[in-house]
């Protein structure tokens, strides 16, 4: 942790400012050029609906991006082996990766957050809900980003994803726009993307209005985090990705 | 006790090259054992085997009398570790990598940081501590790596190539260094393409070739088998005759 804070402060202009510029001017835009001729949506601005939206990717990027370079470049310098020699048990390890992606990924959502109250109002509607899926979500794509650095082999690797996985699915998952506004054949299609779920939910603590049962959208939530741990301390077991 | 013990070692790397066949070796506690060989002999598979940063194919290891797959947290605390290739992080000062590493081995920061004081002291590392590592020279980088593998001072240091384009004087004050740990308790395995080194260094020796033991036995007994030989004869007369 005191490691992963020290490298996320001396590279912050790589770490922390650049989602939080690219936030910025996606309030600019979408939430105050675009944003103004819409008409409000479940009684809130466009502005206001999106922002929750805009935390939500930043942090799920930021957590994602945060251990999968982390780790690859751990694999690629090879420090990775310091570890490996070490008795440091495999879930601490993975605990040490994903408490890096998730304190970066909080960060990076807390400025986000501040730069929004720049643009527009925003009331808590419940705090229990808002901080737990936030903080489901940072540990959700951190242990992702884990496994794709495990399976990485060059810089492309980490790269891959990101670009023609993960941001697709983040702009189709509803952080833009109500699936309700959708045709059904749409809505059904949209439900197969788990970001949506994470989306939703976090607008929920702020707003108070989502398009899928919040239960629903903690079960996923749950449900993903569970297998994904399973999988990252299965490929730790086996040593897959970093031993020969 | 032995400190390593290895029997019918054998690993076959994925695509089929078999970097150890059956390879049986003994190092006493308290031992200078040097293990010379080829590139591509073997050396560092079975050093990543007996670190658990390979994963063997079968056959049996144990640190000492530790079995490394049923006890492979407690073998590890024996262990320390200095690779062939530098792979700290540049961009981390030189007290930062070592109380990093103890770390690893569960050594608290404040303890860490006073278990490094005597060892950068003893390595010249000591006015150097609040540089990063890649203002080093790289004598200086060297002697941090065994200062690293030191800091939660193991039974058993493993040096692969610890003197790998360091200049003559350099060498001889690492020569002393490890000497003198070795005089205190620290039983060490060397592999090194400096022969004279393993000859002013190591008790006993092991030649290994193509994945097979050629030679194991007291360094002095193999000289004196050979009368006139030096240990560098020795081993390209042993290399010879099996690439014949």
């Amino acid at each position: 942790m005191r490691k992963e804070f020290v490298r996320i402060m001396r590279i912050w202009s790589q770490t922390l400012l650049p989602p939080v510029i690219t936030s910025s001017l996606y309030f600019i835009v979408f939430g105050g050029f675009i944003g103004s001729q819409l008409a409000p949506i479940d009684g809130y601005s466009y502005m206001q609906f999106i922002v929750p939206g805009l935390i939500m990717m930043s942090v799920i990027t930021s957590a994602y991006t945060n251990t999968v370079s982390t780790f690859y470049f751990a694999k690629f310098v090879r420090n990775i082996e310091e570890i490996l020699v070490s008795p440091t048990p495999d879930w601490v390890v993975v605990a040490g990766f994903v408490s890096g992606g998730v304190m970066r990924g909080l960060m990076v959502g807390a400025l986000v957050l501040v730069v929004s109250l720049f643009f527009t109002h925003l009331a808590i509607f419940n705090i229990a809900v808002l901080l737990a899926v936030i903080l489901l979500t940072a540990i959700l794509f951190s242990l992702a980003g884990l496994i794709n650095g495990v399976f990485a082999k060059g810089f492309d690797g980490i790269s891959i994803v990101p670009t023609f996985v993960l941001t697709p699915l983040t702009y189709l998952g509803g952080i833009f726009y109500s699936i309700e506004q959708f045709p059904q054949f749409w809505q059904n299609v949209s439900l197969a993307n788990p970001i949506l779920y994470m989306v939703n939910a976090f607008r929920y603590g702020f707003l108070g209005i989502t398009d899928i049962s919040l239960w629903i959208c903690f079960a996923v939530l749950l449900g993903m985090s569970l297998f994904f741990i399973l999988v990252v301390l299965y490929l730790f077991r086996e040593g897959i990705g970093v031993k020969h | 006790m032995p400190a390593v013990s290895v029997k019918n070692l054998r690993k076959v790397y994925q695509g089929g090259a078999e970097a150890l066949r059956g390879v049986t070796l003994e190092v006493e506690e308290g031992d200078f054992f040097a293990l010379l060989g080829p590139n591509g002999a073997g050396k560092t598979t079975l050093i990543g085997i007996v670190t658990s940063l390979i994963n063997k194919t079968s056959g049996e290891v144990s640190v000492f009398d530790m079995d490394i797959d049923k006890n492979r947290s407690l073998a590890k605390t024996c262990i320390g570790l200095v690779p062939q290739e530098f792979n700290f992080n540049i961009f981390e000062k030189v007290e930062d990598i070592i109380t990093t590493q103890a770390g690893y081995y569960g050594i608290p920061l404040v303890q860490a940081k006073k278990d490094a004081e005597p060892i950068l002291k003893d390595l010249g590392l000591w006015e150097k501590k609040g540089e990063t590592s890649q203002n080093l020279s790289g004598g200086m980088k060297r002697r941090l790596m065994i200062a690293r593998a030191l800091i939660h001072h193991p039974k058993l240091l493993i040096l692969d190539e610890p003197t790998a384009g360091v200049d003559v004087e350099m060498r001889h004050s690492m020569w002393n260094f490890l000497r003198r740990i070795n005089a205190e308790g620290t039983t060490i395995i060397l592999t090194t393409h400096y022969l004279e080194e393993a000859e002013q260094l190591s008790r006993n020796v092991a030649i290994i070739n193509k994945g097979t033991i050629l030679v194991n036995e007291p360094t002095k007994q193999l000289l004196a088998r050979y009368g006139e030989k030096n240990l560098e004869q020795i081993y390209l007369d042993l290399i010879k005759a099996e690439n014949i």
